[in-house]
């Protein structure tokens, strides 16, 4: 593999939340792109596995989709944020800031003692 | 929340999957087509912006792939996908799928339907407050009443001294007078102590329970309803209370109804309870000690056993025994828990037909598992080929599993349906005044315990049938099953299974063979035992006349002559007797009484009496064996005369001549009783019991406003009934005629005559099925055999055997399992019919003709079953079976 960091199981669910929350409705490819560029280029991600992560969250009832046009004119399925997927991403943030706030003391402390 | 709307969600995608499809698919193909537009824009050409687009994607198919697990969930699609392959199978061999299904829905239905009256009679708690701390309090007469009523002095006396029972209370069911505008009528009531229904721990649904003190003959009369009587007779209106009704010329003021789902199967149906009042005129049956009415019902105290209330309530009755020897001498105690006294005479018929339901269901089982089994054996190249494509043997197994249990479901739901018909069919069976006596049976139905017994048992036969195939399946491999026409051990294997299986169905089927023909024999002794009496051509009614006006002796005298005056005079009537109790009833109603001239020692001389009209005896088809019938100056005016039975004759006058002997009342004084007569012996009580000594002392010098009219007709005696209740109505509106029937009748229809018919009959049912299912199996193995050898049994011939050899060699297989299987099945039945010994009558368990006709029965059963195939073998032409390969 290359460097470039593999994608953990569901924080993809997540920035896909995120993305629909900065940029509004997009579809899938769009929202790949924005994972992807916002990351740096530093994700690998297949785009594949974004759609099964998308119905999931839509079975969930944190995002809608429906079809639309893009801004090319090619036909395309738009994921729209609902009040429930905002919800969900509020509490997702918080729950990763604890945890990463956590591992951080964890990382910095076995740091100090080797 | 989140989790269970996706769960659900998922489910559903199940059912939506085409539409959902397409849409993934234009949802793939736009965002390829997006991304194949940015890469052109970056300056790829189009064939190489295309790879790109689909290899950062990942794959299409494996995106649709993994989009589709997301989308439903995969076992379940799976197990679709599996179910409509069953579906597929089922409808391409409906002969296969409908025998099966029905075997499975015979053994399911007749299990259910027999568990269901198992449930309804012995596991339902009765519908009484901690109801396993009740008992049944009785008195006893050694080897003569186990089980006998409480004289109201006697009750008095054990409610008083025991120290066991934390409340003691009396019921009396019996008929009542009841006087309304439009006449009088007979109604079905019970007299209870004031407790009764505290004891029971149950409370009036409407108005009040009797308070304590509310039995006393001081007390105002008070009644509680029935819900049944409350509905009909009142319309369930609720100014019922404070309504007044008439009950043996005495008003009787309402004031509660009991709920709906009361019952106390002891008195049967009842319209009412009212209290005791216990008369205090001395001579009549509540003042006297030796008079026995009522039976009792207790609640044990707390930490207090049926042996202990038992051993307490005996020191009691022996008290009292030595304080009244002339009334209870011989009078003991019983006390057993009420359930038993409910349902117990019923435990052991309804497990005896529950085993045959169970036996039944074993061979269904069994047989289904066979037929799965060659069928499976016919699939083994489908499987073998699925396995050779890559299916998994995990795989493999759960397409048998899913078959084996759509076989079941299907088997299982038929059979549910037709056990809700069954227990209808059989409730419909049962004689009303039998069933008014199993109130418990009356919310009989598929309740959850009856369904959880369907599932149990659709459980285990869905394992049983998924399994076998399953393991079958483990035995063999591809290779083998997909040579064409392979014949490795594989077959071998199944032919010594299914044998196995034969010999477990035929051995089954034996044994209910079995218990149906010792059953059938059973009931043909009992309705051939000698009653004494000519049955046919004779109509009986039931006469109760009020006491107001019919109670003085020279009344009933009056009116008894109307009555057989009036009856004779009708067409067709050859003669007329009346008796207080009829033939084929019970034992009760008996008189004490010390020979005359005998040294006395305080005997129990306690013997069933009967008050019967001159002509009684002679109606009813008796023989006289010695002295005279009773004649009509035998009345008040003359000394008191008895007519005995053989067996009272044998007992008391063995080697002498009863008539003319005295007979005395326990005192020893007079007046005295001469024996004129001494008929030959009537079944007084149930059939299935020895008839015991009895006396006929004539009606003119013992009279009762209630008594029994039989007819005996020149025509069919059932079209007589309505011109007897007609005449009866004629004399006096104010007399009640009841219960019409005929003698024929009333012998099928006893208690005794019921229990050993249905046994009989629902046994035999099973046992035919039995034998049918057996037969087919084995007619099934024998003919697969045959089918796996027919290449050698070509050879065979080919080298010059006779088709007399062929039939041998196949006849001689059949043979062998035939006489293992009907071997096993007479040692089993020797086991099941000593266990049953208790509901035979005159039938010995080893009832040799029953065991020889059974072992013939199936012998000659096995032997067509095989000489079908045998035949088909013995025509085989060699030249076919060597080239069938």
């Amino acid at each position: 593999m290359s460097d470039k960091a593999d994608v953990w199981q569901g924080t993809l669910a997540l920035m896909a939340l995120k993305t629909l929350e900065t940029l509004g409705p997009l579809h899938g490819y769009g929202i790949a792109r924005r994972i992807e560029q916002t990351s740096g280029d530093r994700l690998s991600l297949n785009y594949g596995t974004l759609y099964p992560a998308l119905l999931k969250l839509e079975q969930e009832g944190a995002i809608t989709s429906e079809w639309g046009v893009s801004e090319n004119n090619r036909k395309a399925k738009f994921y729209k944020l609902t009040r429930a997927g905002r919800k969900q991403i509020e509490k997702a943030t918080r729950d990763w800031e604890q945890t990463t706030a956590i591992l951080a003391r964890f990382l910095t402390e076995s740091g100090g003692q080797a | 929340m989140r989790a269970l709307r996706a769960a659900m969600l998922r489910v559903a995608g199940l059912f939506s999957k085409n539409s959902c499809e397409r849409e993934l698919s234009a949802e793939l193909e736009s965002h390829l087509q997006l991304h194949v537009d940015d890469n052109l824009k970056a300056g790829m050409t189009a064939e190489e912006a295309r790879r790109q687009a689909m290899l950062k994607l990942g794959g299409l198919e494996r995106t649709k792939e993994n989009y589709r697990d997301q989308r439903s969930v995969p076992f379940l699609e799976t197990l679709m996908q599996d179910l409509r392959y069953a579906a597929r199978q089922a409808r391409k061999n409906p002969g296969f799928t409908f025998t099966a299904v029905l075997i499975m829905a015979l053994g399911m239905c007749a299990s259910v339907a027999i568990f269901s009256f198992v449930d309804a009679a012995l596991l339902k708690p009765l519908p009484y407050a901690d109801a396993t701390r009740l008992v049944g309090v009785y008195e006893s007469i050694e080897k003569i009443c186990p089980q006998c009523n409480l004289s109201y002095p006697d009750y008095l006396d054990w409610k008083r001294m025991n120290v066991v029972f934390s409340s003691l209370e009396l019921y009396q069911g019996r008929r009542f007078m009841m006087s309304g505008p439009a006449g009088a009528e007979a109604a079905r009531g019970t007299r209870v102590s004031d407790g009764f229904f505290r004891v029971l721990g149950v409370a009036p649904v409407l108005g009040r329970d009797f308070t304590p003190g509310e039995d006393l003959p001081s007390a105002p009369r008070t009644v509680i309803l029935s819900y049944a009587a409350w509905q009909n007779r009142y319309g369930g209106s609720p100014d019922v209370l404070g309504k007044s009704i008439v009950l043996d010329d005495q008003a009787n003021l309402i004031i509660g109804v009991m709920p709906r789902d009361f019952h106390f199967a002891l008195t049967g149906a009842t319209e009412f309870w009212t209290t005791i009042h216990a008369s205090q005129v001395a001579g009549t049956c509540d003042a006297r000690r030796s008079c026995h009415s009522m039976f009792g019902v207790a609640r044990l105290k707390d930490g207090v056993s049926v042996q202990t209330a038992l051993a307490n309530t005996v020191s009691i009755a022996h008290e009292l025994e030595r304080r009244y020897p002339e009334s209870n001498r011989g009078q003991g105690a019983a006390v057993e828990p009420l359930s038993e006294s409910i349902v117990g005479s019923m435990r052991s018929l309804l497990l005896l037909l529950l085993v045959g339901a169970g036996l039944l269901l074993v061979i269904a089982c069994v047989n289904v598992a066979s037929l799965i089994l060659v069928r499976a054996e016919s699939r083994r190249r489908e499987m073998a080929l699925r396995g050779a494509l890559g299916a998994s043997q995990g795989r493999l197994v759960r397409q048998f599993v899913t078959e084996g249990f759509v076989l079941v479901a299907t088997g299982s739901l038929a059979g549910l349906a037709l056990a809700y018909g069954a227990m209808r069919v059989l409730l419909s069976l049962i004689p009303s005044y039998l069933l008014e006596g199993m109130p418990y049976l009356n919310d009989l139905g598929l309740n959850p315990r009856v369904l959880a017994f369907a599932g149990f048992v659709a459980l285990v036969a869905g394992l049983l049938f998924s399994l076998t195939p399953s393991w079958r399946l483990a035995s063999s491999n591809a290779r083998q099953g997909l040579a064409e026409g392979g014949r490795g051990s594989s077959g071998l294997t199944w032919r010594r299974f299914g044998s196995n299986l034969v010999v477990v169905e035929l051995a089954t089927a034996v044994i209910l063979l079995v218990g149906a023909g010792l059953l059938g024999k059973s009931f043909y002794k009992l309705l051939h035992v000698e009653t004494g009496i000519q049955p046919d051509h004779l109509a009986l009614l039931q006469v109760g006349a009020p006491r107001a006006n019919y109670g003085k002796d020279e009344q009933a005298v009056a009116l008894e002559r109307l009555v057989i005056n009036r009856v004779s005079s009708l067409p067709g009537v050859k003669a007329v007797g009346i008796a207080t109790l009829l033939p084929i009833g019970g034992n009760g109603n008996t008189t004490w009484f010390r020979l005359v001239g005998r040294p006395y020692h305080g005997e129990h001389n306690d013997t069933p009496q009967r008050e019967v009209s001159v002509d009684y005896l002679k109606t009813l088809g008796a023989r006289l064996l010695s002295g005279r019938y009773f004649v009509e100056s035998d009345d008040m005016s003359k000394p008191r005369v008895a007519i005995v039975n053989q067996a009272f004759a044998k007992l008391y006058f063995p080697g002498e001549d009863a008539v003319d002997k005295q007979l005395a009342e326990l005192s020893g004084k007079p007046p005295f009783t001469t024996i004129v007569g001494v008929v030959n012996d009537i079944k007084e009580g149930p059939l299935d019991v020895e008839t015991r000594p009895a006396i006929y002392v004539p009606f003119n010098q013992n009279t009762d406003s209630v008594f029994a009219i039989a007819v005996r007709t020149q025509q069919d005696e059932q079209s007589i009934l309505p011109a007897l209740i007609a005449t009866i109505r004629q004399i006096d509106v104010g007399i009640v005629a009841t219960n019409p029937n005929t003698m024929v009748q009333r012998i099928a229809d006893s208690p005794s005559a019921y229990l050993h018919r249905s046994s009989a009959w629902l046994i035999a049912g099973f046992a035919v099925l039995a034998l049918v299912l057996a037969i087919v199996g084995l007619y099934g193995v024998i003919a697969y055999s045959v089918s796996q050898r027919t290449r050698e049994i070509g050879v065979r011939m080919a080298l010059g055997a006779r088709p007399g050899t062929v039939y041998r060699l196949v006849l001689q297989e059949a043979g062998l399992l035939a006489a293992i299987g009907i071997a096993a099945g007479l040692l089993g039945s020797l086991g099941a019919a000593t266990l049953m010994s208790k509901l035979l009558f005159g039938t010995t368990a080893w009832d040799l003709p029953t065991l020889a006709a059974v072992a013939g029965v199936l012998a000659a059963s096995a032997l067509l079953a095989s000489f079908i195939p045998a035949r088909r073998a013995a025509s085989v032409s060699p030249v076919d079976a060597l080239r069938a390969e």
